[in-house]
């Protein structure tokens, strides 16, 4: 399919009539047949659409920009600044989102950040820091169930230049993690003093269509297999029926084998030999665990890109949120993960060009050495991002 | 400084509480791998102990047939009570009374059959003699090479409840809901076990992870109770750990972690995670600690129906197991001896099993331990 220069975007709500610009219906149709994703590449995150009944001709794409806490800052300021250089067509609408004042409770996201992302459809995002202790809401957790964004993509690839553990390995392994419930609930009570309970909930709604979307973007990306992650033999009817919805997506997509595992033997098994694992789907809290074991295995906290997507948004932000408030303003942060992500923003919304530009910048700087403390080098995030953008200007140039 | 270690408050894991020595007799112990306790100054290697063996299903008869022979090359003073469990007899009153007279037991694997409805056997045991902490060190063995050689880590995991409580159903068709629960009382004994345990073991540092920013009350609860703890116990350092941030450390550089105190669901994951850091199910002791100083020692891999009376099996981790036990027993030079000659064999590479890489059999490898074990 070539697609015009006109981009092309799912809209949230439909527009009145009158405002609806008519295209060659033969297009039409075969865009709406179609629920697969309208951009391609190697790490593009589909979309799932229904309907166009919008097209957008855009000079320059509005996308939110929100910061957040601890190394969120520099990491932006990194990203603008090889935005710049390579002169993306991208304004960005920043908003900030501040930690919640101790003791509140309500909804700690303002209306207009939800707004502007609804909006523009696209947001990329720093971490959010939550603190424990009763009183202070996960403002990640709120940002995801107000927009519903349901399913959370990391891609993990091993990167040539960073040597870990498993670099002989080439792991490159995509966790597709529920984002809405599962542990996450936050329905907690205290039955008697010292007596905490804990709601788990698993609705087959929201297990089916996690499944959905991870066979979809498997058949689309060209993956092999769809690994679910479990632990079913304990929680019989919760994880139980994750499985089992699992399953009855997997008999609507032949081509791609399916298997499952157990949480704990998965964890062991990806430290062993991770190049079994391809795509993986999970309930919330074993896919925020995988995904920290998967990080690790390329090589840490700051090198994995992800994306948060659903209802028809996709707010990108580094796959693996720690805030690292411990080195946050000293300039060392690692902002490959960053600058990855906002690759995969590149790609959805239809710039591949300069996702690819960015992309070839950053991993030729890893092969000269260039490399942040945390993989072993001594560059500062100031550092890497320069020779980013010096790589990018001379690759224009030429 | 003497502590108190009589006081009701304090749950001890040593069988020898009333002999304890005080605290700064503690550096002069030996540093003990795999060990429960070092806090003995008896020796009690004249004295047979009963012990009761649970052999298992698949390859477990083998496994323990191994570790016997073993134990007697070593002349170790154990004598074995052999009860079985299985599928059909379940967890059978002489298997009970046989635990509950000799306090101290070790298990093979035991099968689940899968999707029967009943509940697991392992389950049983540990409902039946309120065995309320898994303590699963995990120590790269020498001469065996795994991408990671620097793991010395301990994971003690509470046992009896967190979002295993096994309470679910469907309130609605289409949502299935389960209940974790956490209580003071569990959080505290598991807590009290892991400081304990440091100190018994010369560990520095104890690690309690968490999810407490997202499951504010129930791992917030676990938190407290551990900082509450930790207070009584100046000497180990503590630190909190978010059980991500955990995993992601753990797979990045072992070496930072030491004890790790954990709830049930956190546990089950972090210490299969450490057993593949070190190189497998085949190669990890694990310990189940109950009231009174009841204990089952057992080995946690499965029951291998694919190899089981092929003389193939590999007996290590019911082995390094029975050391544990051993230790916990006060029985430290020859759990030293008998660790030692495991180790090198394995460490040598020359006669081990198949799933370590080699050729040899069961007995070959059995027999190769007792020859060292002779010199």
């Amino acid at each position: 399919k070539t697609l015009s220069p006109h981009h092309l975007f799912v809209v949230h709500h439909p527009l009145p009539y009158h405002q609806i610009i008519t295209y060659p219906k033969q297009m039409i149709r075969s865009l709406c047949a179609s629920s697969t994703p309208l951009f391609r590449s190697s790490l593009s995150v589909p979309v799932l659409s229904r309907t166009l009944t919008y097209t957008q001709e855009a000079t320059k794409k509005r996308v939110t920009l929100i910061p957040g806490d601890g190394i969120g800052p520099e990491l932006v300021d990194s990203v603008l600044g090889v935005f710049g250089a390579a002169k993306v067509p991208v304004e960005w609408e920043i908003h900030h989102v501040h930690a919640p004042p101790p003791g509140s409770s309500g909804p700690q996201i303002s209306q207009d950040v939800l707004t502007s992302i609804i909006r523009n459809k696209v947001a990329l995002k720093g971490p959010f820091y939550t603190s424990s202790g009763v009183g202070a809401p996960s403002r990640n957790l709120e940002l995801r169930k107000a927009l519903d964004m349901y399913a959370h993509v990391i891609p993990a690839k091993h990167i040539d230049g960073i040597a870990t553990r498993h670099s002989d390995l080439h792991v490159d392994i995509v966790v597709i993690r529920e984002n809405t419930q599962g542990e996450y609930m936050g329905l907690e009570q205290e039955l008697t003093p010292g007596v905490v309970q804990s709601l788990k909930i698993t609705t087959r709604d929201s297990a089916t269509r996690i499944a959905k979307y991870a066979f979809e973007y498997a058949k689309n990306e060209g993956r092999k297999t769809v690994t679910a992650i479990h632990k079913a033999n304990i929680m019989k009817q919760t994880d139980g029926l994750f499985l089992e919805c699992c399953r009855e997506v997997a008999k609507d997509y032949p081509s791609i084998t399916f298997n499952d595992m157990i949480i704990d033997n998965c964890c062991m098994q990806l430290v062993m030999k991770p190049q079994q694992f391809d795509v993986m789907v999970t309930p919330n809290l074993y896919g925020n665990l995988v995904t920290n074991v998967v990080s690790a295995l390329v090589g840490g906290p700051g090198l994995t890109p992800g994306a948060n997507v659903g209802g028809g948004l996709a707010v990108f932000e580094a796959g693996a949120h720690h805030v690292a408030a411990d080195i946050a303003g000293h300039n060392k942060a690692n902002p490959v993960g960053i600058l990855l992500t906002s690759t995969l923003l590149l790609k959805h919304i239809n710039l591949p060009k300069y996702a690819q530009l960015i992309e070839d910048a950053v991993h030729h700087v890893i092969k000269q050495k260039v490399l942040t403390a945390d993989v072993g080098g001594s560059a500062t995030t100031k550092q890497f991002t320069q020779a980013v953008i010096d790589r990018v200007n001379a690759t224009k140039s030429s | 400084r003497a502590r108190n270690l009589r006081s009701s408050s304090h749950l001890s894991p040593t069988s020898f509480t009333m002999f304890r020595p005080i605290s700064s007799l503690f550096s002069l112990l030996p540093q003990t791998r795999y060990g429960l306790t070092a806090a003995r100054t008896y020796a009690t290697a004249a004295t047979e102990r009963t012990i009761t063996m649970i052999p298992g299903d698949g390859i477990g008869p083998e496994i323990s047939e191994a570790v016997m022979t073993i134990f007697k090359a070593a002349g170790a003073p154990i004598k074995w009570e052999v009860v079985n469990v299985n599928a059909e007899t379940g967890v059978s009153d002489d298997v009970i009374k046989s635990v509950v007279k000799n306090k101290v037991g070790l298990k093979g694997p035991l099968g689940t059959p899968i999707g029967k409805g009943h509940m697991s056997l392992n389950l049983a045991l540990r409902k039946k003699f309120n065995l309320y902490a898994n303590v699963r060190p995990c120590l790269s063995i020498p001469g065996f090479k795994t991408r990671y050689d620097d793991v010395n880590t301990v994971v003690i995991r509470e046992n009896t409840e967190g979002e295993y409580s096994g309470i679910e159903n469907m309130p609605v068709p289409g949502v299935a809901q389960s209940i974790k629960i956490i209580t003071y009382e569990a959080s505290k004994r598991v807590a009290q076990y892991a400081f304990q345990y440091a100190v018994d073991n010369n560990r520095k540092k104890v690690t309690a992870v968490h999810k407490a920013n997202i499951m504010k009350m129930s791992d917030g609860l676990f938190l407290k109770t551990c900082r509450e703890v930790a207070t009584q116990y100046p000497t180990i350092k503590y630190e909190e750990m978010m059980v991500d941030n955990t995993c992601m450390q753990l797979t990045l550089n072992p070496a930072k972690i030491d004890v790790m105190v954990l709830p049930n669901l956190y546990g089950d994951i972090v210490s299969d995670l450490c057993a593949g850091l070190i190189g497998g199910l085949g190669l990890t002791p694990s310990g189940n600690i109950g009231f009174n100083d009841t204990a089952i020692f057992e080995a946690v891999h499965g029951t291998a129906p694919d190899i089981a009376g092929q003389n193939k099996a590999n007996p290590t981790a019911l082995l390094l197991s029975a050391i544990m036990m051993l230790r916990h027993l006060g029985h430290h030079d020859i759990a030293g001896r008998i660790e030692s000659a495991t180790l090198s064999t394995i460490g040598e590479g020359k006669i081990i099993t198949g799933d370590l890489g080699g050729k040899s059999s069961t007995t070959d490898f059995t027999n190769e331990i007792c020859r060292k074990l002779k010199q």
